[in-house]
């Protein structure tokens, strides 16, 4: 699937709640879902320090497709890390370069992405775009 | 107060009957800002409707009437605070501002390589950083208060670090995130053995107790405007008068000046060569409202109300299993800090918001202090005069929620 239709999908998944909390709910069930990461990726080049919680992030090329996994120490933050994987990860350094992300506009979460919420994860999508351009680099 | 009482009081406040996400606002984030009353906002008005010229230069009726409104407001803050000279009290733009005045001039007058400076780590932010600014500046130690496991200071430690290298004492009267209300007399008298001055940030303490500076015997005491129901941007800075005069002024500029030529200038007397530019006359006049509004309602009164509050919150939220409180000290303010187990505050803050409660997560500027317990934050409830034991029934049974959520 490409990118955008992974967002519409999680659109869609999430366009099934009108309250908030069922959003949060759902939020959090992938929150705690999320693959731990492994304690060799905590390192802390890998931090992302925001002002309330933690993210870690780590990128590895394989095959011409980058590949994220990530956490945070809060289990929301836990939760749009996983949605941010979900859309990014198996695509193209060029692929992830060009994507829009509107998903989280859409789906309600803006609110955590907007430059005054410092949860680390305005950095955490600027992180995963710029890991993007240095596999671009290696690729060409 | 009774619940008439304080249904009257909460009308004065008009943001309190706010909605947000379609939910009674419940206001828990006092110690970060307080609301307005209606009066100090309709003061601002006022002043720029009716009485808005530069004072002090003036020759005209509005710039004669500005003026007195300033100096009335200084009148007032001297009086709240119980100053012996109304030349003592210096408006800045806060607390953050008023340390910094006397890290900068008191630091250029009197502080050398290798000098001393005292602080406590449960300091805010604007109580570290100035004096470490200094200590880079001029080659100075920084010297740290510890705590106890309540929250309370370590006296003992607090006077052995007292010595002849020692400057300047600066110390918080009531803790912004354990609410431990510092025994600040006791701190004043034990530096003053040795004849080193204190300065006491009383940010925390303004609201919800009665501050005498004379009786502290404090040679330097400052607060914000915001945190006593006044506008942002004003506060105070008290310091005594030899003090005041021995500091040499912090910034440049009109209104401080005696005569200004390209040789020399020479500066205004106190309090105006601290208060250099124009004056914020519009905020003190609102922060001089806001205090007569505190006033009115009595600091006895109004730290009565919020002992209850703290008491039947704390009760309450230890019905919670896992509940971890922060701060016990035997004298606390209206503040309290706490953590559910191991759930991150971000993640209960954020599900509080969206019941429409506002309390404040993370490490409310206080790094050193959440450092050394060891935990990434707290969720911080914080009450004012206006809040209710059933805002405080509603918070529980939403925190109770939200707990459930995240676990």
């Amino acid at each position: 699937m490409t990118i955008n239709e992974l967002q519409d999908n999680i659109i869609e998944e999430f366009s099934m709640f009108d309250d908030w909390m069922d959003k949060y709910a759902l939020l959090i069930d992938l929150g705690n879902s999320l693959e731990p990461l492994d304690e060799k990726y905590k390192k802390p080049q890998n931090i992302i320090e925001g002002c309330q919680s933690r993210v870690w992030l780590n990128a590895e090329l394989n095959n011409g497709v980058v590949t994220f996994q990530g956490e945070s120490d809060a289990v929301l933050v836990k939760g749009i890390v996983s949605l941010l994987i979900q859309v990014l990860s198996g695509h193209t350094p060029d692929e992830i370069l060009n994507t829009e992300l509107y998903f989280i506009d859409k789906i309600g979460l803006k609110e955590h992405l907007s430059p005054t919420r410092s949860n680390g994860l305005v950095a955490m999508v600027k992180q995963m775009k710029m890991f993007a351009l240095a596999y671009k680099s290696v690729n060409s | 107060m009774d619940k008439q009482q304080i249904q009257h009081i909460r009308a004065d406040f008009p943001i309190l009957a706010e909605k947000i996400y379609n939910k009674d606002l419940i206001y828990f984030d006092n110690a970060a800002t307080t609301q307005k009353p209606r009066c100090v906002v309709e003061k601002i008005e006022e002043g720029y409707y009716h009485l808005n010229a530069n004072i002090h230069r003036g020759v005209h009726y509005l710039s004669q009437k500005a003026t007195e409104a300033h100096e009335a407001a200084r009148t007032i803050v001297a009086e709240f605070l119980h100053a012996g000279k109304r030349e003592e009290i210096i408006f800045t733009r806060g607390t953050t501002e008023a340390i910094n005045l006397v890290a900068t001039s008191f630091g250029e007058a009197f502080c050398k390589k290798d000098d001393e400076v005292i602080v406590s780590v449960l300091e805010h932010h604007s109580n570290i950083v100035p004096w470490q600014m200094l200590c880079e500046r001029k080659g100075l130690k920084l010297q740290v208060i510890p705590m106890n496991e309540h929250g309370e200071l370590d006296i003992d430690t607090f006077k052995s670090l007292l010595n002849e290298r020692t400057r300047i004492v600066s110390i918080a009267h009531v803790s912004n995130v354990l609410g431990t209300i510092n025994p600040v007399k006791e701190i004043i008298r034990l530096a003053h053995e040795k004849n080193i001055p204190v300065l006491v940030d009383g940010a925390q303490a303004v609201p919800h107790i009665a501050v005498n500076v004379v009786e502290l015997d404090a040679d330097f005491y400052v607060f914000s405007g915001h945190k006593i129901y006044g506008p942002t941007g004003i506060g105070a800075l008290y310091g005594k008068e030899r003090w005041l005069n021995a500091i040499p002024p912090y910034q440049g500029g009109g209104e401080m000046i005696a005569t200004v030529t390209f040789e020399k200038t020479t500066y205004n007397e106190l309090p105006f060569k601290f208060e250099a530019g124009t004056p914020d006359y519009i905020g003190s006049t609102a922060l001089a409202e806001a205090i007569r509004y505190v006033q009115n309602i009595g600091l006895e009164n109004i730290a009565n109300h919020e002992h209850e509050l703290l008491t039947y919150c704390t009760q309450r939220l230890y019905e919670i299993d896992g509940m971890r409180i922060f701060g016990t000290a035997t004298e606390k303010s209206s503040v309290i800090s706490f953590l559910v187990g191991n759930i991150h505050p971000y993640d209960i803050g954020m599900l509080l918001d969206k019941l429409g409660i506002a309390v404040r997560t993370g490490h409310h500027c206080a790094q050193p202090l959440i450092d050394s317990l060891g935990i990434p934050g707290t969720v911080r409830a914080s009450f004012a005069f206006y809040n209710t034991k059933e805002e405080i029934d509603v918070f529980i049974e939403a925190l109770k929620r939200v707990v459930i959520m995240l676990s």
